[in-house]
């Protein structure tokens, strides 16, 4: 066999292992988590408010306010992110102003999270004096949020090829028509692959929402009191086996890792399915 | 020329920042006539052909100086809208460009975008687009399928549909066939020559056999230039310039 050959072989095992790599250590944690935590997870574990002091407490405020704190972060960035994102696309022109936006995202980015909570509580805790609330930390998730949206809708959006931007164009639409109905439309997908990374990273931020949102809940699942403090399951996971007193303290923690993944799953299926859906009627059949 | 001027350039000359790539051109382009823009790749055949709707606007750097008049009026004068220019001037692209999306939805995209929304009307425009751009028979039953299940001849007749169904005047053609298979070429020829009953037609083509199979006129360019425009017997049978003869006998390109 020829030198070429054996590299070639050897080039793809090396391949194949690191795509098994990849599955197994996936395949093991997702085993331990889930093998761990699901026998906690009980409908009075979801729905009941949590203890402070006595065994036994549920992290239903928490899973209420996961997908509360996460839904306000993407409502408040998705807006400001894509529409950047679309303007750097499409209608940046080369300049100063382009590169100082492009600089201002990557800085952005390379915030640690824990920063962007200092921030947030200096500003909304004390500055605005409103104490740890949703609304605070899901104005500072969508910091978090917004830098990846904007390079994920611009990426995506310089993907699409230029020959349906022309095709349009050429047929006497408007720069935004041509952008709203031939060149989004068909980025839209990969746009939503960018919100479920976005939201994946919301729903299971710690540093962020311990400085902003708090460790304490509202007694009422569903309370949707935008001053509350707002505890999540991250945060809980968090506080539980630092800080707090309830004697299940390792129960809780295993339940909620758990119901965490699951979590994530559910908030990707109910951003996708509606996705293929929606593309399935426009692709036609 | 005797024939009625659609568009008439007039020392138009077009750069790419510092290059200069059409040289001073001068040509009147005839009503309901099919003209054909020939020449060796890059001697700026298609970039006239994309001044014609301002598609060129869209280059950076590219400026044009001189001018073209649609029915006597400057395309390129200030208070032209572009959108309502390229409304009036279709253009069918090199490689089919249908939207991913069904083909009743492809064909009704003008259509929707000049504000139209009735049903009834979209529907009939949609029949009638298609049956103009001969295609109606092959989809009438699957106009709610994707358009990119077509064939690549299939998907170019749609776009030449879809440039119909915001009734055009003029249609430009960059290379429509160069991407098709020769009995989808002969489709799309055969197209042409039914549109010029319609509509003025303006093609560039690397075939000079489609040229003269298809066209009332041919212009010949070369590096920019303009070397030889006439009617499309004379000009392959008594080609007045020496370029001219080497080129369509092959000699290079």
């Amino acid at each position: 066999m020829s030198r070429a050959r054996v590299f070639d072989r050897l080039a793809t095992l090396l391949l194949w292992a690191a795509g098994l790599g990849t599955l197994v250590i996936l395949a093991a944690f997702l085993i331990r988590i889930l093998g761990q935590g699901l026998p906690y997870i009980t409908w009075d574990f979801l729905t009941t408010r949590s203890q402070a002091m006595k065994a036994g407490g549920g992290v239903g405020s928490q899973l209420f306010n996961t997908f509360y704190l996460t839904g306000l972060s993407l409502l408040f960035s998705l807006p400001i992110g894509v529409g950047a994102g679309v303007y750097m696309a499409e209608y940046a022109k080369p300049g100063r102003f382009t590169d100082l936006v492009r600089l201002s995202v990557e800085a952005l980015a390379s915030v640690p999270s824990i920063v962007l909570g200092l921030f947030g509580m200096i500003l909304f805790v004390n500055t605005m004096g409103w104490g740890f609330t949703i609304i605070g930390g899901a104005l500072t998730l969508s910091l978090l949020n917004l830098p990846t949206l904007v390079r994920v809708t611009e990426e995506t959006m310089r993907s699409v090829p230029a020959i349906y931007r022309e095709g349009s164009l050429a047929l006497g639409a408007t720069r935004w028509q041509t952008v709203s109905k031939a060149v989004l439309p068909s980025a839209l997908p990969g746009i939503l692959t960018g919100v479920t990374l976005v939201a994946g990273r919301a729903i299971g931020e710690t540093a962020i929402l311990i400085y902003t949102a708090g460790v304490t809940a509202s007694r009422h699942m569903g309370d949707l009191n935008l001053f509350n403090a707002g505890e999540t399951l991250a945060v809980r996971i968090w506080y539980v086996k630092s800080e707090g007193l309830v004697p299940d303290a390792d129960a809780i923690a295993a339940g909620t890792s758990a119901l965490l993944l699951i979590v994530v799953l559910v908030f990707n299926l109910a951003l996708a399915l509606p996705l293929y859906l929606w593309q399935k009627k426009r692709m036609g059949r | 020329m005797a024939e009625q001027a659609r568009i008439s350039a007039q020392n138009l000359d077009l750069y790419y920042g510092a290059f200069r790539a059409l040289r001073s051109i001068s040509l009147d382009i005839a009503e309901h006539r099919v003209t054909a823009l020939i020449g060796p790749s890059g001697c700026g055949k298609s970039s006239f052909l994309r001044t014609l709707n301002r598609m060129n606007d869209l280059v950076q750097g590219a400026r044009v100086q001189g001018k073209i008049l649609l029915d006597g009026k400057d395309i390129y004068a200030p208070d032209v809208d572009v959108v309502l220019l390229r409304k009036r001037i279709g253009m069918v692209f090199q490689r089919p460009n249908p939207f991913p999306m069904s083909i009743y939805d492809n064909v009704a995209y003008g259509p929707r975008i000049h504000g139209e929304s009735n049903k009834r009307v979209l529907d009939e425009l949609v029949e009638s687009s298609l049956k103009g751009a001969a295609l109606w028979d092959e989809v009438k039953d699957r106009l709610s399928k994707s358009a990119l299940g077509l064939s690549g001849g299939q998907q170019q007749r749609l776009c030449i549909a879809r440039s119909l169904a915001v009734k055009p005047e003029v249609l430009l053609m960059d290379e429509p066939a160069s991407a098709l298979d020769p009995i989808s070429t002969s489709k799309i020829e055969d197209l042409i020559r039914d549109l010029r009953e319609t509509y003025t037609i303006v093609i560039v083509t690397h075939n000079m056999q489609q040229a003269a199979r298809i066209s009332d006129f041919t212009a010949f360019f070369l590096s920019g230039e303009l070397v030889e425009y006439g009617s499309t017997g004379a000009m392959f049978t008594n080609p007045k310039d020496q370029r001219t003869e080497d080129y369509i006998t092959g000699r290079f390109g």
